[in-house]
């Protein structure tokens, strides 16, 4: 396990398989914090009304309006101890506040969160809030190679950033278009031979996210990533005649991600 | 060598899909009990997505891909390799009379610790207050504890007339019970400063409690204080030091000492103690706060302070049993039966 301080939480399987979790910095927690503080702001005023709206009627019996203010304290005091509490485990390490920052509470080792864990995280708290708003927290939070305040330390948990996962939509920027290189399997074979993954991901990169690129820049980057790719395999000139650097891309992504026996079988000619 | 990305995800994806599918039944559903079939199809499939996220960080750097692989391994990793019981309904007559007992007995020495270094605070307390008559400001800067003790209970025991806690007691009640909850949290949680936040909180509440008995005793007030106190502080107290037993819990499970574990294991061996000891303590709290509501604040000629003393001391007595007895026997069994699977 790295000693050095990531934003990557790396868990090894006994299988040998890594799997990486996306560790939430200091002050996107501290956004999500702020959310939920005030989601039990809104839950306590919420409460004031209700008991004020019966407390109209229960004022003409002493008894009733001592038991009612009773249990608006208890109440108040329930919220803000359970809050994070009950949502944690019934929303499967999220609350409303990390839930729309796209955060989650996991258990350090990958395993299944526990109840205990995510009680003993949350009523820690009460050591990283001191002195005020989360101060030794937000410090134990920096100095942490996990970004773990003491609470997810004594809990052995992590807060770890949920993105929206897509699989890649490969149709969309590959099927149905026709690549002048399938006429040269020798060359992008050599091509396949010489091209690293990472070249290959910033190629496909460039082209699920094109649509995104302001028109100069996308034209630049395009012509950066062809010009590498020339470098790498020459075509002939019949072979690139008239076409874009973002064909010219596309056709290399093609030939790459594609093997020869699906690109003969789905090439339209 | 750049796999085929689109084949695979044609080929991979329904199988993706299943183990999803099946990761969330199960997380929706505590009670969820996975047949023979079931976990035999959930270990092929988390096998079969480990493998494929294997290839794609070796074959082609597709990272959409690979997060969405990754986060369907560690879900199906955190099923298969949890070795912990999977909680499923929470038993709380159960948890109170059998689990609570059980973890409070496990820890003992902890809680010995806590009784030593309280009583150490209440001797600092007496001998300050008895030494130094301005100690009693610095010490107990709490209303109703400045004044002095011979014209409180002058006082008190004079309202004999009217209920003065009319219309109050609940509220007393809530108000004890929050307080008293939030101090218990707080003397648990600044445990993780290795223990010494714990013993700082618990020295204090020695010495305040020292310098009060101190104060009573010297002007003749015995019967009151332990009238006042014995009702609801034969609960209280031990709850606070049930607190503080969990606070030194958690400050030895950093530390260490001679255990071989890990810092990791070591807490999250004591993590469900921790929680049953801080549950226990709320429970008795609100017993105490309730208590010192509609009881504690009464004094002869309302209620005699036998009666009360008495009270407490069966409270007291209660209590100590049910620590060192309760849910023993099925302690030891469980004990026997761990030792056995072992």
């Amino acid at each position: 396990m790295n000693r050095v301080k990531s934003n990557v939480l790396d868990i090894r399987t006994p299988e040998g398989i890594v799997f990486s979790l996306q560790l939430a910095g200091p002050v996107t927690r501290f956004l999500a914090w702020g959310i939920d503080f005030a989601a039990t702001m809104v839950l306590v005023l919420m409460l004031t009304y209700a008991i004020s709206f019966f407390a109209i009627f229960g004022a003409f019996l002493l008894f009733v309006g001592d038991w009612l203010a009773a249990f608006y304290a208890v109440a108040v005091f329930a919220i803000n101890t359970g809050y994070n509490i009950l949502l944690e485990w019934l929303w499967r390490g999220q609350t409303l506040g990390k839930r729309l920052l796209r955060l989650s509470v996991m258990d350090a080792q990958g395993l299944r969160l526990r109840f205990d864990q995510i009680v003993i995280r949350n009523l820690l708290r009460a050591a990283d809030m001191l002195p005020a708003l989360y101060l030794v927290g937000g410090i134990a939070c920096l100095i942490s190679r996990r970004s773990q305040r003491l609470g997810d330390f004594a809990a052995n948990t992590v807060v770890v950033r949920t993105p929206k996962v897509l699989t890649p939509n490969l149709d969309q920027i590959l099927a149905g278009k026709y690549n002048s290189f399938r006429d040269y399997p020798h060359i992008e074979a050599r091509l396949r031979q010489h091209i690293s993954p990472e070249e290959a991901r910033i190629a496909l990169q460039a082209l699920v996210r094109r649509d995104a690129l302001e028109p100069q820049a996308r034209v630049e980057l395009f012509s950066e990533i062809a010009a590498h790719f020339r470098n790498l395999a020459k075509f002939p000139e019949e072979a690139t005649y008239a076409i874009t650097d973002e064909q010219y891309v596309r056709n290399v992504v093609d030939a790459v991600f594609r093997s020869q026996k699906a690109a003969s079988e789905k090439s339209p000619r | 060598m750049i796999i085929d990305l689109q084949r695979f995800l044609k080929e991979e994806r329904p199988y993706w899909e299943e183990l999803e599918k099946l990761l969330d039944t199960v997380a929706a559903d505590m009670t969820f009990k996975m047949g023979l079939d079931q976990a035999r199809r959930l270990q092929y499939l988390y096998e079969r997505t480990a493998t494929d996220l294997s290839k794609l960080t070796t074959f082609a750097s597709e990272p959409e891909l690979r997060h969405y692989l990754e986060s369907l391994v560690g879900r199906a990793y955190a099923e298969i390799h949890e070795e912990r019981n999977r909680t499923r309904w929470f038993a709380p007559f159960d948890w109170f009379f059998s689990t609570f007992p059980c973890a409070v007995r496990k820890h003992a020495w902890a809680f010995g610790v806590a009784c030593l270094i309280t009583l150490a605070g209440s001797i600092f307390g007496g001998f300050a207050i008895s030494g130094d008559k301005e100690a009693k400001d610095v010490l107990m800067p709490f209303p109703g504890l400045d004044i002095d003790p011979g014209k409180r209970v002058e006082r008190e025991e004079k309202l004999s007339d009217a209920d003065r806690l009319a219309g109050m007691k609940a509220q007393g009640t809530s108000f004890y019970f929050t307080h008293n909850t939030k101090v218990s949290i707080m003397t648990m949680a600044v445990g993780v400063f290795w223990g010494i936040g714990t013993v700082v909180l618990l020295f204090y509440n020695g010495v305040i409690l020292g310098a009060v008995c101190v104060d009573y005793i010297r002007a003749g007030e015995s019967v009151f204080l332990v009238g006042w106190l014995l009702p609801h502080g034969s609960v209280e107290i031990p709850a606070i030091l049930l607190a503080g037993q969990a606070g030194l819990v958690l400050g030895a499970a950093l530390i260490g000492g001679k255990d071989r574990n890990s810092v990791r294991g070591r807490l999250r061996l004591i993590g469900p103690d921790l929680v049953t000891l801080i549950g226990g303590v709320a429970l008795m709290l609100a017993w105490a706060g309730f208590v010192e509501a509609f009881l504690s604040q009464y004094h002869e000629p309302i209620i005699p302070y036998a009666v009360k003393i008495t009270f407490g001391a069966i409270e007291l007595i209660c209590l100590t049993l049910f620590l060192i007895f309760a849910g023993r026997t099925k302690g030891l069994f469980a004990r026997r039966k761990g030792r056995g699977a072992a």
